[in-house]
């Protein structure tokens, strides 16, 4: 009877999270086949004819607004904040194993990045920004608005691995006389080296796809999200999609290569 | 020695935290003083007033854009919480293999890192007048004319949110179900508890905590939005942040500044609140 029950509630939620997996996946399989339409094709379905029509449009500047060097900017935007990222976090977490003083203020003040509002980032960015009289760039202010949002998410999930890591490794080569520096890159390093692949994955995309930290401080030039949030008014063909459609894939793209070398590495490990 | 460890502890936080100082700290600080300035209409003047607060609080369209941004915040946290404590708890308790519980959640959380305002038009070819619902409620004759609440409309803006946010629900609670010690449920089990007993006794009180970080992540993400709103409601609908870009496209900063400054602490009001109800400190 217990057992009969069980299984019912099993099925259920079996049913209701293939519901949930449905909501989150089923619109971009809708963008994804309507990005693929003939060059007749419309914004909603049925889908009219069948080709790359529209995947083709992206590239080209006239069609869509300039997607090419929005991606540009927003690619090496992703790179630079992914580097500072792993590296700061990482520095962050080696410090916080220890309770110093002033680290829960330190704690706080990290956390508390992520409690602020995104636009409250942006224009307290933009307005400091001016009235120091810098410039506000991509590479400048939006990159300031990308840490506060990459950081603290890589902070916490350092504290995580950290906490779990075992800190009779580093004993044992410390006493066999390693240096700091000697047992950071040989011992520690090559332990966390998965997760810090996992952390600067999360750097990148949570930055390649950032928009309302960016959206007041990116200056003349947008980057990728920006440049789609602008197509949203003035593109009414699937070129939209279609542009939709390849970021995507490039962010899948991304993750699904992250995780083929973060599974490489965890299994080099337990070798 | 141990105090050198201490200053190289020092010197290995500097970075990240000098980060926080210049990039969070001195623009609020830097809202905070404008939000004080003078503005006669076109520019600002570094002054004290006050009339840019007592405009907020006078003025009947920016309290009902506040109303309608607690609306949609508590709308969409509540969605959210429905939608991802069966999700979370299916996942946390049901899903026996691990490798499976780390496939399945990964399928949940891949959505996530892709274009926010992508996920967003997604929702188009569902919702327009000639969207796949209109197409289908017109194919079973249940109407004859498309309905046109479906898109640009309170319905349409709260949709796509839930879409947008809810794996800041699911991750937390999925967390703090984790860390559940599974003998618990077990020794309820076998003393006769009923599920719902279960649930209402071990499991929610257990998972909090989780609630709790999910919570404060969804109302400040809802709290300072702007492009579901514009796109979503189609410009029918406004939200503070709507509200504060607004003002920033036409120059308006002291008046944006005082916005952002109210904004913020409605906000962190919430979050204490939530925080007075629920000690996370265990969950970290």
């Amino acid at each position: 009877m217990a057992e009969k029950k069980r299984s019912l509630s099993y099925y259920l939620l079996a049913g209701f999270f293939g519901l949930f997996v449905l909501f989150l996946y089923g619109p971009m399989s809708a963008i994804f086949l309507l990005s693929l339409q003939g060059p007749e094709g419309q914004l909603t379905f049925p889908m009219r004819g069948f080709s790359f029509h529209w995947l083709k449009a992206v590239f080209e500047p006239q069609r869509v607004g300039n997607f090419v060097d929005g991606f540009g900017r927003s690619l090496w935007l992703g790179l630079i904040v992914m580097l500072i990222t792993v590296v700061f976090s990482v520095m962050a977490g080696l410090a916080f194993r220890r309770k110093f003083f002033g680290s829960n203020l330190i704690f706080y003040l990290t956390i508390s990045s992520l409690i602020v509002p995104s636009i409250l980032v942006s224009l307290g960015i933009g307005i400091l920004f001016s009235i120091v009289g810098l410039d506000n760039q991509w590479y400048s202010s939006a990159l300031a608005g990308h840490l506060t949002w990459t950081l603290p998410f890589a902070f916490l999930i350092m504290l995580g691995i950290f906490g779990r890591f075992n800190p009779s490794y580093e004993e044992a080569a410390r006493d066999l006389g390693a240096s700091d520096t000697t047992t950071f890159w040989q011992i520690v390093f090559p332990l966390i080296a998965s997760s810090v692949i996992g952390v600067g994955l999360l750097g990148f995309t949570l930055s390649y796809d950032e928009f309302t930290r960016t959206s007041l401080i990116s200056g003349e030039t947008n980057t990728l999200p920006l440049e789609i949030f602008g197509m949203t008014t003035n593109v009414t063909s699937p070129a939209l999609y279609a542009l939709g459609t390849l970021t995507t894939l490039f962010s899948f793209g991304l993750i699904a290569i992250a995780l083929v070398a973060i599974n490489s590495l965890s299994r080099q490990q337990t070798r | 020695m141990n105090s050198s460890k201490t200053f190289r502890n020092y010197l290995l936080v500097a970075p990240q935290t000098l980060v926080f100082v210049l990039f969070l700290v001195l623009p609020i600080i830097a809202i905070a003083i404008v939000s004080f300035w003078n503005f006669n209409g076109f520019a600002m003047t570094p002054g004290f007033t006050l009339n840019n607060y007592l405009g907020i609080f006078s003025s009947r369209v920016y309290l009902s854009t506040y109303l309608n941004t607690f609306k949609f915040a508590f709308l969409v946290w509540l969605f959210c919480l429905l939608i991802s404590y069966p999700v979370a708890y299916f996942l946390a308790f049901h899903v026996k293999s691990p490798k499976w519980q780390t496939i399945l959640f990964l399928i949940c959380t891949v959505p996530f890192l892709t274009s926010n305002i992508i996920r967003m038009i997604s929702w188009i070819p569902f919702l327009g007048r000639e969207g796949l619902i209109n197409q289908a409620l017109m194919g079973l004759g249940i109407t004859n004319q498309p309905v046109e609440i479906f898109l640009f409309s309170d319905f349409s803006v709260i949709l796509a949110m839930v879409h947008l946010y809810c794996l800041f629900m699911v991750a937390p609670i999925f967390n703090s179900m984790m860390r559940i010690d599974r003998s618990l449920v077990t020794a309820a089990e076998d003393l006769g508890s009923s599920p719902f007993q279960i649930q209402k006794e071990i499991i929610l009180p257990l998972s909090a905590s989780g609630i709790a970080i999910g919570s404060i992540f969804v109302v400040t993400l809802v709290m300072g939005e702007f492009a579901t709103m514009r796109i979503m409601s189609g410009g029918k609908s406004s939200s503070v942040g709507y509200l504060i870009k607004n003002q920033l496209d036409s120059l308006q900063y002291p008046l944006a500044a005082a916005n952002a400054v109210v904004l913020l602490i409605v906000t962190l009001i919430i979050v204490f609140a939530i925080l007075r109800v629920v000690d996370i400190r265990k969950e970290l």
